[in-house]
């Protein structure tokens, strides 16, 4: 068997396994989402919040929930690094930077991950565990919350409410996220991951010489990482460190728990609106994108184009030998469809195409099929926009999901698509245009605007992986990706609640004639084509200037 | 006014319990119980694959090592691995990759002198290599600068020059090769590879046996 039918094996695997699962793990969701019984556990947990888990909240105040639990996370998690120098169980790492701290505070409340750290000689264990994973799982909850309030807007009538804040982030956390992220560490440990919280160790090498790393929970942290479509690793390397991704099997677990949940929410989405078909075609519009994206990132990383690729005879720079251009062209590929961010092989040393489809993957909005929870929220504003542009063709107030898309609805749709678009290319253009930023850059020429670009791309859409070359640990780095992040975030939803909030107060519009059949395969077809044509003439310029030249030159 | 203020302070509070709480759970409780079902059930894994060569421990099967004596099979290039910057009471291995691009003059410098060397170190008397028999993981650093692993064909263009330095017969190394050679989980996951340490632990064994 050759390597590209064992890649596309290993695709079909992956389809298969997510066929099988996204019904009943989709139906539990939305059964966890809606249920009105609290687990005794629960109730412990809103006893120490102080928190009605009952009280039903309008979008201020679910919006105003949301924002204060984030903003207690970037608090706490400023201070855990700002004092790991004084804390038990760090290794002995001293504190980390202000600008670093704030860097990584933001990234990994946001659920971006972006790391300008290298774990491994950075975080001690209190950080990695009490710090960065706790938000790994909260950050993921935080998602879902804010697409089932969503989902909620679309459902409900005249009642303005989308649910409760608190019920949703435990619910979300305690139910979904920690069962499967328990048992998926479990398996990867039998793999061979690492699981422990020893100090560094050292040992002698085969030729003489010796060797230290440090203990760590690197499968515990690894599965939530993945399981959230955080991204953010134990170790520099990330999922390529064969202590996070040991075997090809895992490597493919990993690629599944990244996607589970996202193409799963589309299942989700149709029970609570009371239409499972329209789940589905939400579903074959993210599945649809992901495997085209799957196919050419294969194509291109198979012919291995670019002089120093042609002179090895592959496109092996910075790929595992376990994982081969197969594996890693489909995790390349998740990791920037999804929101996760982690890697297992290098983007910055793809072929100039390869590295292309990684940043055009995170500039659709991460929505095929996206974030935990953001994958469904963004590409159910595309789905408004669709239904919009539809509208305009027939002369017709648009409506979706039996809920009229009027004025209000569409500027905050509208405002929502042009959040991260600008955040990108501004901070990219600033960047470009000061003296300094420019120096970070490790490649020359047009690769070089692609670290930027790639930079901000990854940034302000919560993605958090890179064109690793970049030094981004510098202050403006640190900083202006901080606030690409913290934007790129609540921005959105904001836009997102208030659309909620507005459709939850509207009586539905019955289905006539004259309604777009949202479920169709048709409307499929018109959704995939909104996405890549607003997408191609926001962004087309700019990857003009960076993948497109160096991948066709 | 007094009234938004005294609003916002109890909303965060009731963030920070809230953050609190699932701190104890998430970042407590789990890597905890993670940690303990794993020290139970599969220590040797959970304590980093350690591996050990004539009764003592010389590194772990999943961490790439490099400095082999051409007597031994060569792992791959790491030119992206690195020491530790900071806190520097340790030599800490840190992973990473080069991040040169496809066009990097660099790249293919590093590209080309990898080369150059393959060619000239497993050509013997008799079996010259050509250039165009090197895979490409023969010249490439992995994306961890860790990679344990080489593929069967870079161990297969290594065999007679191992051969020829141990004083071994090409067969014999051929043969522990194939014996250390990983196929694809379940025929179709992943690539074949051989894994460098292991192998250079045995054929250590084996030339101390002759």
């Amino acid at each position: 068997m050759g390597p590209v039918l064992a890649g596309v094996l290993q695709l079909l695997a992956l389809v298969g396994a997510l066929a099988l699962v996204h019904i009943p793990f989709g139906n539990y969701m939305a059964r966890v989402y809606s249920s009105e019984k609290h687990l005794r556990a629960e109730r412990w947990i809103y006893r120490g919040i102080g928190a009605d888990p009952d009280a039903r909240m309008t979008w201020p105040a679910y919006l105003r929930a949301v924002l204060a639990f984030s903003l207690a996370g970037v608090l706490f998690l400023y201070l855990l690094q700002r004092l790991q120098g004084v804390l038990p169980g760090s290794l002995g790492f001293s504190a980390v930077t202000p600008a670093q701290s704030f860097n990584t505070a933001v990234s990994f409340v946001t659920n971006t991950n972006w790391q300008s750290y290298a774990g491994e000689q950075t975080m001690g264990h209190v950080v990695q565990t009490a710090g960065l994973a706790v938000q790994n799982f909260v950050s993921a909850a935080v998602g879902m919350a804010v697409a089932v309030a969503l989902v909620r807007g679309f459902a409900r009538s005249r009642s303005g409410e989308l649910g409760n804040f608190w019920a949703d982030l435990v619910r979300g956390t305690l139910r979904i996220l920690v069962p499967v992220a328990a048992l998926a560490a479990v398996v990867l440990v039998a793999c061979g991951a690492l699981q422990n919280f020893s100090g560094v160790h050292e040992v002698g090498q085969f030729m003489g010489g010796r060797q230290q790393w440090g203990g760590g929970a690197y499968a515990s942290q690894e599965a939530i990482k993945e399981l959230g479509t955080n991204g953010g690793g134990v170790a520099n390397a990330n999922s390529a460190h064969p202590f996070e991704n040991p075997t090809p099997f895992t490597n493919l677990l990993e690629i599944f728990l990244i996607l589970v949940i996202p193409f799963s929410l589309t299942r989700t989405f149709g029970v609570l609106v009371g239409n499972v078909r329209q789940g589905y075609a939400i579903l074959g519009t993210m599945a649809g994108v992901w495997l085209g994206f799957t196919a050419l990132m294969m194509w291109t990383e198979f012919a291995h184009h670019g002089p120093a690729l042609q002179a090895a005879g592959g496109a092996m720079e910075g790929k595992e030998v376990r994982f081969g251009t197969g594996g890693s062209s489909i995790f390349a590929v998740t990791t920037t469809l999804t929101s996760t961010g982690a890697v297992d092989s290098f983007h910055s040393s793809f072929t100039g195409l390869g590295g292309g489809i990684t940043m055009l993957g995170m500039m659709l909005g991460e929505i095929a099929p996206g974030g935990v929870g953001s994958g469904l929220y963004g590409m159910l504003i595309m789905a408004v926009i669709a239904v919009f542009i539809a509208g305009l063709m027939v002369g017709r107030t648009p409506e979706y999901l039996g809920k009229k898309i009027g004025a209000r609805e569409m500027k905050l749709a509208a405002c929502y698509i042009l959040v991260t678009p600008a955040l990108v290319l501004v901070f990219t253009a600033a960047s470009l245009a000061l003296p300094t930023p420019p120096h970070s850059m490790l490649n020359p020429g047009a690769h070089g605007f692609s670290e930027v670009l790639y930079a901000f791309t990854s940034a302000s859409n919560n993605n958090g992986s890179a064109f690793a070359g970049l030094n981004a640990n510098t202050d403006w780095f640190n900083t202006m990706t901080g606030l690409a992040m913290l934007l790129g975030r609540f921005l959105p939803m904001v836009f997102v609640l208030a659309l909620a909030g507005s459709l939850a107060g509207q009586r539905p519009v019955p289905v006539t004639a004259g309604t777009l059949r949202t479920e169709k395969p048709l409307f499929t077809g018109l959704l995939v084509g909104a996405i890549l044509i607003i997408t191609g003439l926001t962004y087309f310029p700019a990857l003009a200037l960076g993948p497109l030249a160096e991948g066709l030159a | 006014m007094k009234n938004s203020v005294v609003n916002t302070g109890r909303l965060l509070g009731a963030g920070l319990r809230a953050l609190l709480v699932l701190t104890v759970l998430t970042g407590v409780l789990y890597p905890l119980a993670v940690t303990g079902v794993a020290q139970a059930l599969f220590p040797g894994a959970a304590n980093g694959s350690e591996i050990k060569a004539d009764g003592k421990v010389v590194g772990s099967s999943l961490i790439g090592q490099q400095g082999y004596s051409l007597r031994y099979f060569q792992p791959r290039p790491a030119h992206g691995l690195a020491e530790n910057s900071v806190n520097t009471q340790y030599r800490l291995l840190v992973s990473g990759a080069t991040n040169l691009a496809a066009d990097n003059k660099e790249l293919l410098r590093q590209v080309e002198d990898a080369k150059t060397k393959v060619v000239r170190d497993n050509s013997v008397p008799g079996h010259p290599v050509s250039p165009s028999d090197v895979p490409a993981d023969a010249v490439t650093s992995s994306g961890s600068g860790l990679d344990p692993d080489i593929s069967p064909a870079y161990a297969a263009l290594q065999v007679r020059r191992v051969a020829a330095r141990n004083h071994l017969p090409v067969t014999a190394v051929r043969e522990l090769v194939a014996d250390h050679t990983e196929g694809r989980t379940l025929g179709f996951i992943g690539e074949p590879r051989v894994n460098v340490l292991e192998l250079n632990i045995a054929l250590k064994d084996l030339t101390a046996r002759r």
